[in-house]
């Protein structure tokens, strides 16, 4: 095994001891094209973990395998404790009806890299949409909480336009404010400012970071090395499907054990 | 910059900021374009033809046709043809979208069902199976009876009462379509990007909510106007009910004709009525269409009203608001 155990960093924001999310021996294939072969991590509440690595590497996989958007091969996956995809019952794993994989999801944000907004859905509308379809609120509590959100990502203007009508930065931020109006207790990042013009990355960078320093637990792919070592707690460095390096976010990246590592931020920065 | 120069920063393109003034509008030469007028010329030649045809050909026989148009008889059809299509694509979209979801489903049962059903009625010629329903009672009998599979019946209908001849054309013009509509519906639903159920996915939205609230809305643009076609398409497909018997526009023109021995003022009755009617689904595919444009384009395609007052404006804007800006130097 490649992993290594992540040393605990002080005072930053991260260190409750209780696993938010633990992934132990995770192997994933496409067919016959192994992806995930062998990856164990543990992101405890409050962390912020990222996951680095060349396109590949499996880090999306990874990332989607969380909320059983993808299904594992083999190994387990837990969020705060619940196994994903999975009832265990006399050692035996049943699949879930997908009436729990929905209800799962319903405390685990995800926010992609092309953004995925509802194309026919005004910005409010977005955000409302799960609210009242999944937890069943009510209109105005829904719309009250949507402005809130809204206002949190900085676009309170921006309640009625269309996603054509928003810059890329402005639709990712409305695509975080509609994971946030879910109440997440985890936020999944799949390479959220990929898709985005250089000058638009810092607004969806800062609202990041500011949800970061409310405590959430996130885990963030990102090819954003400044992010990921300025708002990371910890840092997994991928590649062909395991993780070569993982640790504290500002080590792995000022100074990375592994000569892969090495070579790869060398290239990046 | 824009002190020295008061045109520019409003609606100056030509205007930049290290610009001191913007040149002047280009006035070109138009090209010449003789093929546009010759083509024009052979095009007018015809249209007068044609008009003059309609004109003076006395088997049109005009004043039949107004004598016409509006007979009780011929009325009375009309709105079975309308009946017919309504009925038959009301079926036919309720039936298309439910054979296109289980077609998608990952339910191997019911997609290869889809499967087959789509096989059986495309493969057949529509004229058949109306014949076909026609004559059902000689296939199942006098009785139809409704109760458990293979075990007692509960109702009892007299097969032949049952389906009418219209009836049996709104089944077999109906069932048939389903299997077109459902391509079409399929075709919409796949257009959707993956990322947007992967979306609804991920906030915790089951499969029948996210297909009912995220890609059916979306699929519609694509449904939209091919439906519009096959819309169309039914309204003069019905004329097909005709040969059982249907007293539908074609069948009571072909009556008519049989009782006045005049063909072609009859004909004419029908197409005008088919004419009305296809103009006015085209009018309401258009409405429909915009309606679910709705976030896919930054503007909504205007209305042909709010075209012609656009129109209007335009022109008038080119007469006399379009002066270029910086034909004065500005000092710089």
């Amino acid at each position: 095994m490649t992993t290594i155990s992540v040393p605990q960093s002080d005072g930053s924001p991260g260190t409750a001891d209780r696993p938010a999310v633990e992934i132990r021996d995770v192997y994933k294939a496409f067919g016959r094209v192994p992806v995930l072969q062998g990856v164990s991590m543990t992101v405890r509440e409050g962390e912020v973990a990222c996951l680095i690595g060349p396109s590949g590497s499996g880090k999306s996989t990874l990332l989607r395998c969380v909320n059983h958007l993808e299904k594992i091969g083999a190994g387990r996956i837990s969020v705060h404790g619940q196994l994903v995809g999975y009832h265990e019952k006399n050692q035996r794993l049943h699949e879930m009806h997908d009436r729990d994989v929905a209800k799962q999801r319903r405390t685990i944000g995800m926010v992609f890299q092309r953004f995925n907004l509802f194309p026919h859905k005004t910005a409010l509308e977005n955000i409302i949409e799960a609210p009242l379809q999944v937890l069943g609120k009510s209109k105005d509590v829904a719309v009250a909480e949507a402005r809130e959100h809204l206002e949190k990502v900085g676009l309170s203007d921006k309640a009625d336009n269309y996603p054509t009508q928003l810059s890329g930065g402005q639709q990712q931020r409305v695509a975080i404010a509609r994971a946030l109006a879910m109440q997440p207790k985890l936020m999944l990042f799949d390479e959220p400012t990929s898709a985005l013009d250089p000058e638009l990355v810092g607004d969806v960078l800062a609202v990041m970071r500011g949800l970061a320093e409310s405590g959430m637990t996130m885990i963030v792919v990102t090819h954003e090395m400044g992010f990921a070592r300025d708002v990371g707690d910890t840092v997994a460095f991928m590649d062909g499907g395991v993780i070569v390096e993982h640790g504290d976010a500002r080590q792995v990246i000022a100074e990375p054990q592994h000569a892969r590592t090495q070579a790869f931020l060398a290239k990046v920065r | 910059m824009t002190e020295k120069n008061p045109a520019a920063g409003t609606d100056d393109v030509f205007a930049a900021p290290d610009m001191p003034f913007a040149p002047a509008a280009i006035r070109a030469v138009p090209v010449r374009r003789p093929g546009r007028w010759i083509s024009a010329a052979i095009l007018l030649v015809f249209v007068l033809m044609f008009f003059n045809m309609l004109a003076f050909n006395k088997n049109f026989g005009w004043d039949l046709v107004r004598q016409w148009l509006f007979w009780h008889t011929i009325v009375q059809a009309v709105v079975v043809t309308l009946e017919l299509t309504v009925y038959a694509m009301v079926i036919g979209i309720v039936g298309g979208v439910l054979l296109a979801v289980m077609r998608l489903s990952s339910n191997p049962v019911s997609s290869s069902a889809a499967w087959v059903y789509t096989w059986f009625f495309r493969g057949t010629p529509v004229l058949v199976q109306l014949l076909f329903w026609n004559n059902i009672a000689a296939l199942v009998g006098q009785q139809i009876g409704f109760g458990i599979p293979f075990g007692p019946q509960f109702l009892h209908l007299n097969t032949n009462s049952t389906i009418t001849a219209f009836t049996a054309a709104v089944l077999a013009l109906g069932l048939n379509e389903a299997a077109y509509m459902s391509e079409i519906v399929r075709a919409g639903l796949l257009s959707v990007d993956e990322g947007q159920t992967e979306a609804a996915a991920s906030l915790g939205m089951r499969r029948a909510k996210i297909m009912r609230r995220i890609v059916l809305p979306q699929a519609m643009r694509v449904i939209i106007p091919p439906t519009g076609n096959e819309t169309i398409s039914m309204l003069k497909t019905s004329s097909l009910a005709s040969v059982i018997g249907v007293v539908e526009l074609t069948d009571a023109s072909e009556s008519a004709i049989h009782l006045y021995f005049k063909a072609i003022p009859f004909y004419v009755v029908a197409s005008l009525w088919y004419l009305f009617f296809t103009t006015v689904l085209s009018i309401g595919q258009y409405y429909i269409e915009r309606h679910y444009a709705r976030g896919s384009s930054r503007n909504l395609p205007p209305t042909p009203f709010q075209k012609l007052m656009r129109m209007n404006l335009s022109f008038r804007r080119r007469a006399y608001t379009y002066a270029p800006a910086g034909t004065e130097k500005g000092p710089s």
